[in-house]
């Protein structure tokens, strides 16, 4: 399954189990304070506990919390286990842009550029530092650490353009430190990458 | 009944008048009132901090400070929030004062270093201010004073760290003298199972106050040595590991975000059953699960750190571990709406805030879950969707839990009481400035909108400026909110020593009250949670007054 379609789906899991218990809760306690308001409902009943529920309730979230978990692992094992022969770039961050080294050592600033189609590797460290290296149409992020190289992957599809952020907070202009993702159709990007750095 | 002295006017000893009887003094209660007005003047300074930054981020580019006065005001937002306001708030105030009371007892077990705690606080809060202005101004790290950035700026990062050892101190010496109080102090008559649920949660939270406590000290001893000695413990440049200070840092700073909300729990846990007029519905399983979640609390620290590099294996574990902090949680929130199952519910400001909380802190724990869950936390992680799951939990929980607990025991503190009209107005504001807010910063997030931006790209352009209208009527709100309970000051409208028809030991004192708390031998219920006294008294006729 596309590592993007595994967490999007932990998304939904997660959000609609959490707006039943939401919506659950909230309406429930409205009602209660409607219901049981001292004008209408003077003597309170005296009830301590229930252990048949108060083990219903510590067991049923208890399963739901556990799916969960476990969506959510699976849907990170899709970000973490790379596919063989994906295209491997290095990508390294610096006070404040990021740098793209590709196979045949050209290298660019603020501009990643990868083929359509195709598994795409970012070996992540740091040049000074922290860094986080994030791409949100990608689900993907890697904290940079300088000597301590980390990794992203993600599969391209139709050629296009995305954003790229720094999401670790690394001083004046950390918000100034965006690059942009550029998938071109696999000829484009061989013509490009044999391009001489002008 | 003779006429008793509120601890307020009782004569003090020769040497120890006027402003004296207020600064070297040992009453838990004087203590507990010191906390409150220095509590308030942090609050406010960085809820204004907070504001601003808010305006800042209302249109793209420049709007009223620069990046550098951007990234000092966040950490000072943070440093103040964290260290000044929600650790101590709940404890320092209430705990001090109502602890004892609660207990059957007339102090803490070491009324003098309960003193010391305070002078540490102010002395901490002391070295905040200077750091402003010294050495290269106030930190531009953030809160969580991340290595290596923390170890190269040039901001006066040592003297900001050394005021969060200082008051790491006063929070350590206030868990001390809590479970030294509860365990040595607490009435002959009352067992472990009639102790009231918030000095349960103040029991609990001491502990990890005490444990966690020095973990985040050593390590910021550690990055104030790695400035001045180079020694290389973080940074990579000497071989260090900037994983290792996020490790420590984390082993303290997860547990203290219980530090933060167990009171906060505690308050809610009393609140509920007073103005249900009816016991709280699962007594120990609240006990039980106030201790487990500061027993699981304190192992799921690296569910701060998916993105960080560490192995997958830790990213398993802690997420795992991270899921069943959930289930204590939640255990508690069913037992509050259950306890309003058949009851007698009175409305009143603090059981409105009470209710205010169950949602927000609702919101803020089920959107934890997609950030303990370690495939969705990756896109959000250190996004907006982090900040807004935060302050949902961290002001919409502890933050509403403190203004509830203000409304419910301000009449007890100071025997007088506030404008009910104005209170709820003040709510009812704060609460639609809440969710206009910080809802925005949800969808911000999962937009891709990290934190800590000083500027953004055009797409979260929308979100930012519905994120400031609502940050302005939230603002305003806590202000009438304060400005009210201010003024009852001027009214003085006297409030009779049980105005909710309690039942914990406070309400059957005098309000505010007498130096030694107890008039009489204190009265303990076998069970702390009985109203049938309340609702026999109420059928006689005697509304809202029960003999002590």
């Amino acid at each position: 399954m596309d590592p993007v379609l595994g967490v999007d789906r932990a998304f939904w899991y997660i959000f609609i189990v959490s707006a039943i218990f939401l919506a659950g809760i909230t309406v429930v306690m409205v009602y209660f304070v409607f219901r049981y308001r001292r004008a209408k409902h003077p003597q309170p009943a005296d009830i301590r506990d229930n252990w048949k529920l108060e083990l219903l309730w510590t067991v049923i979230p208890t399963i739901i919390a556990l799916s969960m978990f476990w969506v959510g692992w699976q849907s990170y094992t899709g970000l973490r286990n790379v596919p063989a022969g994906a295209v491997q770039i290095e990508a390294l961050g610096q006070m404040f842009s990021w740098i793209f080294i590709y196979d045949n050592d050209k290298e660019t600033e603020n501009e990643l550029v990868v083929p359509a189609h195709t598994p795409i590797k970012l070996n992540i460290e740091s040049l000074d530092v922290l860094h986080s290296f994030y791409i949100p149409a990608f689900r993907v992020k890697a904290d940079a650490v300088k000597n301590f190289p980390t990794y992203v992957w993600f599969r391209t599809n139709e050629p296009g353009q995305y954003d790229i952020l720094c999401a670790e907070y690394c001083g004046l202009d950390h918000s100034q430190m965006v690059a942009k993702l550029t998938v071109l159709p696999k000829n484009q990007y061989q013509e490009w990458l044999d391009q001489e750095d002008e | 009944m003779p006429a008793i002295h509120s601890f307020f006017d009782t004569p003090s000893p020769a040497g120890l008048t006027g402003v004296k009887a207020w600064l070297l003094t040992h009453d838990h209660k004087r203590l507990g009132i010191m906390y409150l007005w220095a509590v308030l003047f942090w609050f406010t300074v960085a809820l204004t901090v907070g504001f601003l930054l808010r305006i800042e981020l209302m249109t793209i580019g420049k709007t009223i400070m620069s990046a550098e006065i951007y990234n000092s005001a966040f950490t000072l937002h943070g440093v103040i929030m964290i260290f000044l306001f929600v650790i101590p708030a709940i404890p320092a105030i209430f705990g001090n004062f109502f602890l004892p009371i609660q207990l059957g007892t007339n102090d803490v077990f070491f009324p003098r270093l309960n003193l010391l705690s305070w002078y540490l606080y102010m002395f901490g809060g002391l070295l905040a201010i200077i750091s402003l202005f010294t050495a290269g101004g106030f930190p531009d790290t953030g809160w969580t004073f991340y290595v290596p950035f923390s170890v190269g700026t040039n901001n006066n990062v040592p003297l900001t760290v050394f005021a969060a050892f200082i008051l790491g101190m006063s929070s350590m010496l206030t868990g001390l003298n809590f479970i030294t109080t509860v365990h040595r102090m607490r009435h002959k008559a009352m067992g472990w199972m009639q102790i009231p649920l918030f000095t349960w949660s103040l029991y609990a939270t001491a502990w990890v106050q005490l444990l966690a406590t020095p973990v985040i000290s050593i390590t910021l001893l550690l990055v104030i040595f790695e400035r001045a000695f180079n020694i290389g413990l973080f940074d990579p440049d000497k071989g260090g590991d900037p994983l290792l200070y996020q490790h420590l840092f984390w082993m303290y700073s997860h547990p203290a975000v219980y530090v933060m909300i167990l009171p906060g729990m505690g308050v809610i846990s009393e609140i509920i059953p007073t103005f249900s007029r009816k016991a709280i519905f699962g007594y120990k399983a609240i006990v039980i699960s106030s201790l487990g979640i500061a027993v699981a609390g304190s192992l799921v620290w690296a569910h701060h750190m998916y993105t960080s590099g560490m192995s997958d294996t830790a990213v398993f574990v802690f997420s795992l571990l991270t899921f069943l902090v959930a289930i204590p949680t939640a255990v508690k929130v069913f037992s509050w709406v259950s306890t309003m199952y058949k009851a007698s519910i009175e409305m009143t400001p603090p059981l409105l805030y009470a209710l205010v909380f169950i949602y927000l802190f609702s919101v803020g724990g089920l959107t934890g879950l997609v950030l303990g869950a370690a495939g969705t936390d990756i896109h959000v992680h250190d996004t907006h969707f982090v900040v807004s799951h935060f302050h949902f939990t961290m002001f919409g929980g502890t933050g509403f839990a403190f203004f509830a607990a203000l409304h419910f025991w301000w009449p007890k503190m100071f025997g007088i009481m506030y404008n009910f009209k104005r209170a709820y107005i003040a709510a009812t504001l704060a609460t639609v400035g809440f969710m206009f807010h910080y809802v925005p910063m949800f969808i911000l997030g999962m937009q891709g909108m990290p934190r800590r931006y000083y500027d953004y790209l055009p797409q979260f352009a929308q979100g930012n400026a519905l994120a400031a209208a609502g940050g302005l009527l939230l603002f305003v709100g806590i202000m009438l909110m304060l400005i009210n309970l201010v003024l009852s000051f001027r009214k003085r409208e006297i409030s009779s020593i049980n105005p909710w028809g309690g039942v914990t030991l406070e309400w059957t004192v005098p309000s505010p009250p007498p130096l030694h708390n107890f008039v009489a031998e204190p009265n303990v219920k076998e069970y702390p949670y009985d109203f049938s006294e309340i609702l026999t008294a109420e059928n006689a006729g005697k509304k809202g007054q029960v003999t002590p």
